[in-house]
């Protein structure tokens, strides 16, 4: 089977606490919050550190690389896709889909690296390829 | 402080409707009360305690004691999705147990099938995890499967061992004239049917139906003036499970913590329960719990279920003699209720002849509400007759 497209992705909706996220998602730079208090990262991203508690008022660049931990492929929509949680390689487990592959040739524990989708009317969402 | 024989189920009543477009909700919720008070030889004006959860119309309970006209003096509307009637039957129990109301009605009810079933959920935008989840479309159904997956990567569990859930529902579900699919499959029926979303096919799959459900939980000086089977809520327990603020853990559900809160209130451990109703909105949904329960060993669930080791008279485990979410009803997208009900039907004696469990006393019975793989509330009851 060849590479699916990618079917049309609504567009997140920013909240006063995630505005710097997708800003730096328009300018394709993938960033975590990162906690003042205890120096740990998290997902999704909060401004009130789900660890301690503290304050997460600064963002990191993520080196976008990862595996997949697990996947779907929905089926029984107009345009097939993958849904998955990919582990980052910083850590964090995210919601994300996998694009640019051959969905039947999807493995958990595959490396994968970030790939930026367009939205419809809002900031690109992070998404992931698998790396050959 | 302990709701042990605290508090005595006395009306249980499903909703014999699995397609009400001519009904509204409110109306489905109060024709389930009048059916569940009816149960149990009581009146409306009887109830001074109601309960509901996130299908109650409007304002929830204030909506609904204004619907049904009820002069209440305490009311509870937790939401932990499907499962949140186990959790408010536990929550019935501990306020009779504190002198807060003596009858207590919970409901349930919704039209999913009559109003288009199950969609892609754009949720609240101010719910703080849609904008990270809903462009990447999760669905009810996918969401369950990513942990079908990982628990295929992890322990081996195949499609066929998942298949065996269904067809034990489904063996059950013959005998029931109100379920949506009373025709008995296989396991190749079940692996040969269309793919919804990797590993999980249509018939991994609940029902989508319309419907309720209403129980009533009474004092043990009220369940002794009435007429009914004592059957006595002997332990409970509640638990929510998420993301862990990024360590995704789908290996297990929150059954793991609600389970033994429950087993240790009641003083009784999994080998003792005779029947048990497990939430079953997919095939994967019942491995995982029973293997977070106690029932087997973690990654054991899938040959647990092979074989027939649910089907009543079959197997050791009779688990959803009513044919569950999967084959029965699954009202308002939440099988909470319906969980409820047939332990309830199985302790009193009441369960369909070829599906009765022989001097079934000690139930279990269990759920899962909101999405396994994201945040969801597991909650656990045991119950007694006596
Ligand atoms: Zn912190």
């Amino acid at each position: 089977m060849s590479e699916h497209p990618t079917r049309a992705i609504p567009a997140p909706t920013p909240s006063p606490e995630s505005q710097a996220f997708w800003e730096a998602a328009r300018h394709e730079k993938f960033v975590l919050p990162r906690c003042s208090a205890c120096g740990k990262t998290h997902w999704y991203p909060r401004a009130v550190c789900p660890h301690c508690f503290g304050d997460c008022d600064a963002w990191v660049e993520a080196s976008g690389t990862g595996t997949i931990y697990s996947y779907s492929v929905m089926r029984r929509a107009p345009q097939p896709y993958a849904i998955a949680y990919v582990t980052l390689a910083e850590g964090p487990t995210m919601l994300t889909n996998l694009v640019g592959c051959d969905f039947d040739a999807l493995r958990i524990g595959q490396s994968v690296r970030l790939q930026w989708v367009a939205t419809e009317g809002g900031p690109p969402v992070p998404c992931f390829t698998p790396v050959e | 402080m302990t709701i042990r024989n605290r508090a005595y189920i006395v009306g249980a009543y499903e909703h014999p409707t699995r397609k009400a477009p001519d009904k509204s909700v409110a109306q489905l919720h109060a024709e389930s009360a009048r059916g569940a008070l009816a149960d149990a030889g009581l009146t409306k004006d009887d109830v001074d305690g109601y309960f509901c959860a996130g299908d109650a119309p409007g304002m929830g309970p204030l909506s609904m004691v204004d619907y049904m006209n009820l002069k209440v003096r305490h009311v509870d509307a937790t939401d932990i999705g499907g499962s949140s009637y186990l959790m408010l039957v536990a929550h019935a129990a501990e306020a009779i147990a504190m002198g807060k109301c003596s009858v207590a009605l919970i409901t349930l009810a919704g039209r999913p099938r009559s109003e288009g079933g199950m969609q892609v959920r754009a949720g609240n935008a101010s719910q703080p995890d849609v904008q990270w989840e809903y462009p990447f479309g999760v669905t009810v159904a996918n969401a369950y499967a990513l942990c079908a997956m990982r628990h295929m990567h992890e322990y081996g569990t195949t499609s066929e061992q998942l298949a065996w859930v269904k067809v034990a529902a489904s063996h059950h579900a013959q005998w029931n004239p109100h379920a949506m699919l009373r025709d008995v499959v296989t396991v190749e029926d079940v692996v040969n049917s269309p793919m919804v979303t990797d590993p999980l096919h249509r018939l991994d799959c609940c029902v989508i139906s319309d419907g309720g459900g209403a129980l009533v939980v009474v004092s043990p000086e009220i369940a002794r003036s009435l007429s009914r089977p004592l059957v006595a809520v002997r332990g409970a327990g509640e638990a929510p499970k998420h993301t862990m603020a990024g360590g995704v853990d789908l290996t297990f559900s929150g059954g793991r913590w609600s389970g033994p809160i429950a087993f240790a209130e009641a003083g009784v451990k999994p080998s003792d329960i005779k029947y048990a109703s497990i939430y079953d909105s997919f095939t994967i949904t019942v491995v995982m719990q029973l293997e977070d329960i106690g029932f087997c060993e973690k990654g054991g669930g899938g040959r647990f279920v092979s074989d027939g080791n649910l089907i009543s008279g079959v197997g050791k485990l009779p688990f959803n003699t009513d044919g569950g979410g999967l084959c029965n009803n699954h009202p308002a997208n939440r099988g909470g209720i319906t969980k409820v009900i047939e332990a309830v039907r199985q302790l009193r004696g009441e369960a369909h002849p070829k599906v009765q469990v022989p001097n079934c006393d000690l139930a279990l019975a269990h759920g899962t509400g909101g999405l396994l793989g994201t945040r969801h509330g597991s909650a656990t009851l045991v119950l007694e007759r006596q």
